[in-house]
């Protein structure tokens, strides 16, 4: 192809036509998450180079994500230091229950927007002190849809299902449960109320993502949060 | 509706390329859209008019080009194709899947003057 003018002809030598200021073709090959990536790489490089292990929590609104934020740095905050990134269309409601736990909390508000990014990110942890903290948990907006497209920069994409919800979920919204390499399934107190089969909920997630590791639990009873514990004990240690 | 993001990116990236390269017009922009990206191709397109508005890509052409999705199972090794996330090997009956194509979300070419 003729790389002067683009025309694509291979036995193009002679150009009876005038170059300028005709179209021309440029071959561009940019991945269009191009820009969020490479911040989330500074994220994910600054995060390491302060020893800080990150989560993104990510599920529909209401499983629970807060509530299982607010468990764990209760029960953990004495071992490890959280700080905590809310993300929500609005309110700092979430904000303000972390901040009753005594953990360093910022709300990112994204207007109309269904979904935090890599940017929000990092001008999000600028404020926070990354040397002391051990665990930085980033309660993605409540959307089983579209945060599955982007990277923050986090070790772990963690989704949280709740049994209300149903099994299928996994099915459903089978981008954001294989982008996730942990699933959470919360409310479990509330089995013996449900039709939720357990069993199958775990088969669907397998089919999506023959990979993601499982962990049964109860912010309100409590059931379960030991193994979770353990596991973010040991991936911090 | 992240697809107005993803467009918005897409400006941006054709706008870099035009302007790095002298030109002030954008008369077309080609991307890649796989059938397993998880970005609705007619919501770009959908978008893609009120997106470009005072840009150097108002009133170019947007030309999609949807990549089918494969996978590959982990067992028997057989690629077979998948428009939608299948769920099982057509083949073993296996559930250890993985993508071969079909994520690609990807600018690819632009027309400029
Ligand atoms: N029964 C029961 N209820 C729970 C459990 N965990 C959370 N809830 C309740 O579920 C509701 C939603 O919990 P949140 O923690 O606010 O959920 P969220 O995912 O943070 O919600 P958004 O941030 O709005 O997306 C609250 O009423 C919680 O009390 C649980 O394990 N069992
Ligand atoms: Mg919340
Ligand atoms: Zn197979």
């Amino acid at each position: 192809m003729c790389i002067e003018c683009g025309c694509g002809e291979i036995n193009h030598h002679h150009h009876d036509h005038e170059h300028d200021p005709g179209p021309k073709t440029l071959r561009v090959e940019e991945d269009l998450l191009a820009k969020n990536n490479r911040l989330a790489g500074l994220n994910r490089a600054l995060f390491a180079e302060r020893g800080v292990f990150v989560l993104n929590l990510v599920s529909s609104p209401g499983s629970g994500k807060t509530s299982l934020l607010e468990k764990t740095i209760s029960d953990l905050k004495t071992e490890l230091c959280f700080a905590v990134l809310e993300g929500d269309q609005q309110t700092a409601n979430d904000a303000n229950r972390i901040a009753a736990t005594g953990a360093p909390v910022k709300q990112i508000n994204t207007g109309a927007g269904c979904h935090l990014d890599a940017h929000m990110v990092g001008h999000g942890v600028e404020g926070f002190d990354l040397d002391a903290a051990d665990i930085l948990m980033i309660e993605n907006v409540g959307n089983l849809v579209c945060p599955a497209e982007f990277d923050l920069g986090e070790q772990h994409k963690v989704v949280i299902l709740s049994v209300t919800e149903g099994e299928d979920k996994p099915q459903k919204y089978p981008h954001m449960f294989r982008a996730a390499d942990i699933m959470l399934i919360n409310k479990i107190d509330l089995l013996p109320y449900l039709d939720f089969n357990l069993e199958q909920c775990r088969t669907y997630a397998q089919q999506v993502n023959p990979d993601i590791r499982i962990f049964e639990l109860s912010c309100n009873s409590g059931e379960g949060l030991d193994s979770w514990y353990d596991w973010l004990r040991q991936a911090t240690a | 509706m992240h697809e107005v993001g993803i467009t918005r990116s897409l400006v941006e990236i054709a706008e870099e390329h035009a302007r790095t390269g002298g030109h002030n017009k954008v008369l077309s922009v080609s991307v890649d859209i796989g059938e397993l990206s998880g970005v609705v191709a007619e919501a770009v397109e959908f978008c893609f008019e009120a997106v470009v508005r005072g840009t150097l890509l108002e009133g170019s052409r947007l030309i999609i080009n949807r990549i089918p999705g494969a996978m590959r199972c982990r067992d028997c090794q057989q690629e077979f194709p998948a428009d939608n996330y299948t769920l099982e090997c057509p083949q073993c009956g296996s559930f250890m899947l993985d993508f071969t194509k079909g994520k690609e979300l990807q600018m690819t070419e632009m027309e400029v003057e």
